[in-house]
């Protein structure tokens, strides 16, 4: 199905997460099922060990059982914990949700951190974001191998990386099923997005393999009358947490038509700064309406995440079969 | 916020001995490569209705290198080479668990973790992070492939520090550990947990370093002897120990793998053991459902173990007989529980909540 501009379905993801340390899972659950409901692609859930919370990814293992479709994405470190215990904690997300987990590849930093774990000192940025490549890369071809004997193959989960971290860029170009950008025009977004893809072609990979969605924080709180200068329909403003939306569901839904349009992303990530409310309005809100001009889906016609993206098998296969799959 | 289950304290020694039971997946020498969640789901959920204490996950054996590591990535080699295929896709068992805590309500969710390959703080934030899910329904079986005995207990301490490291009412304290293996500070992410403590399962160690360590520091102990004067012998033996440890003979729990063959007559019961093939060295029970109940029962009463860990035949419906033919005959002995008193698996277990050590 092609939608009336010409461009590839829409791609929406959502951000789960909620603002108290330890929340009450059912909340993810109710969160995610909203989103699965609107059509999203999948929905995220950030983790770090420098502040409290749960681990993510196995906050998400008890919300696969209660979704069906909807794809599952926590981040998850690379940098204290053995590759081995990585890939086999993405792979078992994988199977309990059927084929809908990805991971969104992320690296401790900080030497308070590393202090967790008694290892190692804090290493430079560049350093851990390149051995973060390689945990991804290690663990996509085991889960290749062991796809050869798998009755359902290329259901390897999703790898997401946030390339607005400038040190992050390579490892996304590089490995990346989905990159994150953020910009306040689709200029800005649709020049990283040409960057990352100039780098995975120079990797050997079939650039159209690499889904770019614009990050978006979104204030949905003052309806359409909040749309002040800078914000609502004139377009995100920059902010410390990136680029902030604030404005109706309506206006919104005209950004991200107007900026699909012309081609600078394949689609959106959208943290809502109050999730149960503002989750509700881009569902019934803005997706809705972009379900109406043909430019989301109305269903899934897949099962798993990779489905939902377009995305066929892993990247690295790119590099060595010359781009069949 | 999550809400702590008011677990209360379990009553101690019931007026019975009650059994204890358990059921181990996978059940066979299977490898559990190509499990799909659907036969977790059906043995959690037929052990749940069997009133089961608890679900145990097994672990699969690492791929070969040292310390079964992938090679290091310091090194510029080829990743390729030394990857056993078989190794990816392994289901990891607290992974798992979390899932099946979407689709059970009371039973224990036990999983089996190596110390060998993991770091305390990322484990045990796992695992307070599995209890917090289930609202007190997490177990840690620990393994220890490879690692020496007093790694093994450091790790074990370093992990209570950090579950004891926030209060009961919610303050997160600072921690720091400086000891043979770890030296790691820092705040733990998590809050205490439901169960204060997830419950700590020890396989048993024949060596008496490794019994008097499980005597010491474990919730339960599981053990394989197939034959009942060894275990009642093992039993006292291990029960003795406790006191030294100013722990009570209710605060260790004893629990024996075992298989089950079960017949309409004895005879048939036998001609379906013989074609089982062996029960590898575990007690097996071999007969009507009436004489598995009753041999069950009088094992617990005589003191040969607390309860069983059953190691059901890998195929569909393994477990399904027991719950339905022996689990009715138990509770018509007065042995085993009418439904689940409690909500965590301490309560279910009868073992007290751990003393906050502040």
């Amino acid at each position: 199905m092609t939608p009336p501009n010409g461009r590839g379905l829409l791609h929406l993801a959502a951000a789960v997460d909620q603002a108290a340390a330890h929340d009450d899972v059912s909340v993810h659950v109710e969160l995610t099922r909203l989103a699965e409901s609107g059509g999203f692609d999948f929905v995220t859930l950030g983790d770090s060990f420098a502040r409290p919370g749960f681990d993510a990814l196995a906050v998400l293992a008890r919300v696969a059982p209660a979704t069906a479709r909807i794809g599952l994405v926590p981040t998850v470190t690379t940098t204290h914990t053995e590759p081995f215990q990585v890939q086999a904690a993405v792979a078992t997300l994988d199977r309990v949700s059927r084929g809908r987990a990805g991971w969104c590849i992320d690296v401790s930093t900080t030497e308070g951190e590393a202090r967790l774990f008694g290892r190692r000192h804090a290493a430079p940025v560049d350093t851990l974001w390149h051995e973060a490549g390689q945990v991804a890369d290690v663990a996509a071809r085991l889960w290749d191998s062991a796809d050869q004997g798998n009755a359902h193959p290329g259901h390897s989960p999703v790898r997401v990386v946030d390339a607005t971290d400038r040190h992050a860029r390579a490892t996304a170009a590089r490995y990346a099923d989905v990159a994150l950008v953020q910009g306040t025009n689709p200029g800005q977004v649709g020049a990283i997005r040409a960057e990352l893809q100039a780098s995975a072609l120079a990797h050997g990979r079939d650039p159209d393999e690499l889904r770019v969605l614009a990050a978006l924080t979104v204030d949905l709180g003052d309806g359409e009358r909040a749309a002040e200068p800078g914000h609502g329909g004139g377009g995100p403003r920059q902010t410390a947490q990136g680029p902030l939306y604030r404005g109706g569901p309506v206006d919104l839904a005209e950004l991200i038509a107007a900026w699909h349009e012309t081609g600078a992303a394949d689609g959106f990530h959208l943290t809502p700064v109050e999730p149960r409310r503002d989750l509700e309005r881009l569902v019934n809100g803005t997706a809705a309406l972009l379900q109406h001009r043909g430019l989301l889906r109305t269903f899934y016609p897949g099962s798993t995440l990779r489905e939902h993206l377009g995305l066929g098998r892993p990247a690295h296969r790119y590099a060595v079969t010359g781009g069949t799959s | 916020m999550t809400v702590r289950t008011p677990a209360g304290q379990p009553s101690r020694e019931p007026l019975l001995q009650q059994v204890h039971l358990a059921v181990c997946f996978p059940g066979g020498g299977d490898t559990t490569a190509g499990a799909d969640f659907a036969s977790y789901e059906r043995l959690a959920r037929t052990a749940e209705r069997g009133l089961f204490d608890f679900l145990l996950l097994a672990e699969e054996p690492r791929p070969a290198g040292p310390r079964g590591r992938i090679p290091d990535l310091d090194l510029d080699l080829d990743l390729g080479l030394d990857l056993d295929p078989d190794a990816a896709g392994r289901p990891e068992p607290v992974t798992v668990l979390n899932a099946l805590v979407a689709l059970t309500e009371r039973i224990g969710l036990a999983a089996t973790v190596d110390t060998a390959f993991n770091e305390p703080y990322e484990l045990a934030r796992r695992l307070a992070t599995l209890d917090h899910l289930s609202a007190g329904r997490a177990a840690w079986n620990v393994a220890a492939s490879t690692d020496l005995l007093a790694r093994v207990a450091e790790f074990l301490d370093v992990s209570r520090e950090l579950w004891d490291s926030w209060t009961p009412d919610g303050i997160v304290r600072p921690f720091a550990h400086r000891g043979q293996y770890f030296d790691i500070a820092g705040e733990f992410t998590v809050p205490r947990s439901p169960q204060g403590h997830p419950v700590v399962i020890r396989p048993c160690d024949d060596s008496p370093q490794g019994r008097e360590f499980a005597a010491s520091t474990a919730d339960v102990i599981l053990t394989r002897h197939g034959a009942p004067e060894a275990a009642r012998a093992l039993y006292a033996e291990v029960k003795g120990r406790l006191a030294t440890y100013g722990r009570d003979r209710a605060d260790l729990k004893i629990m024996a793998e075992a298989t089950v063959v079960l017949g309409d007559t004895a005879a048939e019961a036998w001609q379906r053991a013989a074609g089982a093939g062996a029960s590898d060295g575990r007690r097996s029970f071999v007969g009507t459902p009436e004489s598995v109940a009753a041999e069950i029962d009088d094992s617990v009463r005589t003191g040969a173990a607390d309860g069983f860990v059953l190691v059901p035949h890998p195929a569909p419906g393994g477990l399904d007989a027991f719950v339905d033919r022996v689990v009715p005959l138990l509770q018509e002995r007065g042995a085993f529980r009418a439904e689940y008193a409690g909500t965590t698996l301490r309560s279910h277990l009868g073992l007290r909540d751990p003393v906050w050590k502040g």
